[in-house]
Formats: structure tokens, sequence, C-alpha cells
């Protein structure tokens, strides 16, 4: 029996339970940290979370508002500088895990988080913009991406490729030169999407417990691919609930 | 060797109209006393450089400060937008504001080349993005000796770098810890350097993970005590995440922004 819960905390779990134990881990702030973090709590006690402010292998005992709050370098390993994360740790391909978010993505996982419009110059809405994201999608063995599924976010093509998933599809990532393998798996509030091993379209492969197929299809810009085996998410576990909605109390905490 | 002068006196030497100015360090370390005190010195065209433009780059373009940014990314971290930023660049409000964007790696690799003296530095990075067409400062390099083709970047320059440390000694050599990012390479990138520091002290005792930044490899240094805030100083003080949360509602109006810069920064006080 579970009590009831959001769908932002089975998004939450459901990306928490993508982490394996002891895998490396380049986190993202925000709902990557959260998932990673919850991860660590629960199913991976021994994964390794990297922030791009260089502490590496931090083990927050409450969640970072920022990617540098003290409690990360309290915690890490070492805490190296901004070029060594970049340059020592992340290029060279020892990083197992990308965990990033974005403001759109695209049928080939393709990755926004720059600006919404036509024009880059004239934006409609201007973004963040990149941060370590075009890298991370880049180096890292693979990438798992957490976003909230809406047709503003699931979008046919995004409106600037700040980084890449698999670019126009088949080929092109190693075409580009790029050494990770890429996005492994897309969770959203709805369900859990991987890239179909022939085309590389992002796939629905599971839908969260009272999501359907047919929400998720309307959620989505482009005729969104349904796996014929598709399954529904396992719920959140109480522990799964109870430790996220613990660590959620923390954030920012100093 | 570093001279040890006061905020006001050493913003004056190291920043003027039309500089290229770099102001570091990643969420810790930020050098905000500084930033406030080019603010009321009334600085204008000004470059600004800076990974993450923080409160602090928000602070200064939505003051008129800045013509220009070069930047990888630019929000309140865990919080939202970056409103004053936002507002330059969707509104040219107070004025237009050009942008040179790039990647945490290319930014972190600039000021690398910058501090070693070399022209450009070479990542594997930017590839497949749209980034690469909206600047002339990333380009494809071939590998001399493999082939394979790289990206390149330029080396950072800066006219000044202000930077924020924990403190430094008598003779002007500056020790910080804790997250150091990339104020070191930011530092030595460039003509002339200013860093503020919790306290001034006879003999740096050592720390872990330090970095001494040598008296001869700066300028100016000036006591600003809490001068990261609502950054911090590990050590000496906790990120205010409380107000960086707050800023989010002070900053999404230009009258409510006008208003607290006026009565925390331009009348003088420290508690910005």
């Amino acid at each position: 029996m579970t009590s009831a819960y959001t769908a932002d905390e089975m998004m939450t779990v459901a990306a928490a339970r993508q982490l394996h134990d002891r895998a490396v881990c380049f986190v993202g702030i925000g709902l990557p940290s959260t998932a990673a973090n919850l991860a660590r709590a629960t199913v991976a006690p021994d994964v390794v979370l990297i922030y791009e402010s260089g502490t590496l292998g931090a083990k927050p005992d409450r969640l970072p508002l920022s990617i540098g709050d003290g409690i990360l370098a309290d915690t890490a390993d070492t805490v190296v500088s901004v070029p060594e994360v970049f340059n020592y740790w992340l290029q060279p391909g020892r990083i197992d895990v990308g965990f990033l978010s974005a403001a759109q993505i695209d049928r080939f996982a393709n990755i926004n988080t720059t600006m919404i419009g036509a024009d880059y110059r004239h934006p409609v809405v201007r973004l963040p913009g990149a941060g370590g994201a075009p890298e991370i999608a880049a180096s890292c063995r693979e990438v798992v991406v957490v976003l909230r599924q809406t047709p503003r976010t699931f979008v046919d093509r995004v409106d600037f490729v700040t980084s890449v998933g698999f670019g126009h599809g088949p080929g092109d990532r190693q075409r580009l030169g790029l050494h990770g393998s890429g996005p492994r798996v897309v969770i959203t509030d709805l369900g859990i999407l991987t890239p179909d091993p022939r085309t590389l379209e992002l796939t629905l492969v599971s839908v969260h417990p009272g999501a359907t197929a047919e929400q998720a299809r309307a959620a989505t810009g482009w005729p969104l691919a349904v796996s014929p085996s598709l399954t529904t998410t396992d719920p959140p576990s109480e522990t799964e609930l109870s430790v996220l909605r613990r660590l959620e109390a923390t954030m920012g905490r100093t | 060797m570093a001279e040890i002068v006061s905020l006001a006196d050493g913003v004056a030497a190291v920043v003027h109209d039309g500089d290229t100015l770099v102001m570091e360090g990643f969420t810790h370390l930020i050098p905000f006393a500084a930033a406030h005190e080019v603010i009321r010195q009334g600085r204008r065209d000004l470059t600004l450089v800076r990974m993450t433009p923080d409160l602090i780059y928000d602070q200064m373009i939505g003051m008129g400060c800045a013509s220009r940014l070069v930047f990888s990314w630019g929000g309140n971290p865990g919080v939202g937008s970056l409103h004053r930023f936002r507002d330059a660049v969707e509104n040219a409000w107070p004025l237009p504001l050009a942008l040179e964007e790039h990647s945490h790696a290319g930014m972190a690799n600039r000021y690398l080349a910058g501090a070693s003296g070399m022209p450009f530095a070479v990542l594997r990075g930017y590839v497949g993005t749209d980034l690469m067409a909206q600047t002339e400062n990333i380009k494809p390099i071939t590998c001399p000796f493999t082939g394979e083709v790289l990206t390149a970047v330029p080396a950072l320059t800066p006219d000044a770098t202000i930077i924020h440390a924990q403190r430094a000694d008598v003779r002007g050599n500056v020790q910080m810890w804790g997250i150091i990012g990339v104020q070191k390479e930011a530092v030595l990138a460039a003509k002339r350097s200013l860093i503020t520091v919790e306290e001034i002290v006879d003999r740096l005792q050592p720390q872990p993970q330090e970095v001494i930044l040598p008296s001869f490899a700066t300028d100016y240094i000036a006591v600003a005590p809490g001068g990261s805030h609502p950054s911090y100083a590990q050590g000496y003080s906790l990120r205010d995440n409380a107000f960086y949360t707050e800023w989010d509602a002070i900053s999404r109006e230009r009258d409510t922004f006008l208003r607290w810069m006026e009565e925390n920064v331009l009348r003088g006080g420290p508690a910005a």
C-alpha cells in the first residue's frame, strides 16, 4: 500500500532508480540534484556525486540550493578547480552518468537551455544558457535527462541546440566525434522514454501509475512512438517517498 | 608586490569605463562588495565577463554598467531567472546588452589560456551545438599530430579581474580555500587585479586544499569583511540562500529593483 504522491515525486523517484550503485555521476542543479541525492539515500548508497563547482564525491545530508553550496565542499572527497573538473574529470570520459534537465527536448533528445524563439538575437524567452551541459552531454558515458513533459517542453525541433543528444538521428554522434553514448533514458512526470535502438527516436516505454500513453502523446510535439511492450512504472515505495520528502524539506539549508 | 588599499581606491585603480572586467567566484567567494563599489563609482560601457553572471552581474546590468556580457550560465541557481539580465536581453532595458555565450568548459579553458600566456585553448567541446554559429570565438582546429578535429577558444585577457578571498597577510599574499572555481586563472590572466579579503593577518595559517596567490602576482588588496554576501566565504560565512530566493521578487520589476539598489548600494550600506 503506497500513500498518495504527486507526479513530480513519481518523476524524481523514477529518475533516482536510474542511478546504479557506485556509478560516478555528474549532477546538474534542480531536479537532477534532488534525484541523485535520493538515489544516494536509497538505491545507490555508494554513487559518486560530482558537481561542476569542483566538488568530487560530495555527500550532502541536505539538498543544496546551488551547485556550490558549502555543504558540497564540506562533504566532498576533494575539491578541485573548475578548469580541472572539466579538463581532467569530464573531458577524458571518467564520468559514467551525466544527469541533466532541460527547458526543451526533441525527438532525438537534443536539449535546449538557451532561449525560446526563432531568433537568437531577439529571444521570446531568454533562458540561463549552457553551463556545463554541452560537454556533459558529449563526454559522459551516458546521459539521463529528467524534465516535465508538456507540449512546450517536448517539441519536434528544439529552438536552439545547447547540448547534443542524437543530433538528426543514427550516426550523428559518431560523425561529430562525441565520445559518450548519449541519452540512455528520459524521465518525465508522465513516464519513461528511451531511444529506439534502431531509429534513436525517443519512445515511451513506461507510464507512471495513473498516466496513459494518450496523455503522453498529447504532451508531445511530435507523433510519439509507444513501445509495444509498454509497462507501468512501480509506484514510489514508502521508503522512497519518506526519504524524498525528508530531503526536500532540507533544500538550501545552511 | 600587492598594495593594500581601501576598497574605493582599489576599484578606482583597476576599473575604468569601457574596460573588460572579470569578477569571478563560482557560487562561493563572489566579490559583491567590489561590484557595489563599481556601481557607486558609476562605471559605464563595461564588457562583463563571468562564467555565471549570478546576482552580482544582474545588479550591474540593471544599473547600466555593462554594454556586453561574456558568460556561460545566466540564472539564479536553484531559484530561476536573472530578471535584470533577461530584461536587458529581451527588452534592452536599461541598455542593449550584447552577448557572447560559451559553455563552462569553454570559459574555464579561456581563462586557463589567459593565465598561461597562450593565445587560445583547445578542448573537446561545443561540437554539434548551435553555440558555435553565434560567435567568432569558437572555431574548429585540427590536431597536428592525430588529425582529430577539436575546438579552439581564444584566451581571456581582461583589463581587470576582481575576486574575493578569505584572507591576505601583511605582505600581500592571498589565501583562499573551499570551492576555488576559476579565480586563480582569472587573476593571472588579467592586466590589473584587485582582491578583496575578509581580513588581513600577520601570518597565513595553512588550510586544507588552499590556493595561494603570491604578493608579486597581484596588484591591489582591500579589506571587505562580508564582501561576498549573499554568496559566502567558507570559514567566515554561510551562503545566504534566503536572500538568493528573495532576489527573485526584488529584481522582477524595475522599480523594486531600483529602490533596493538605491537603499542598499547607492547609499553606501554594506548590507547587500
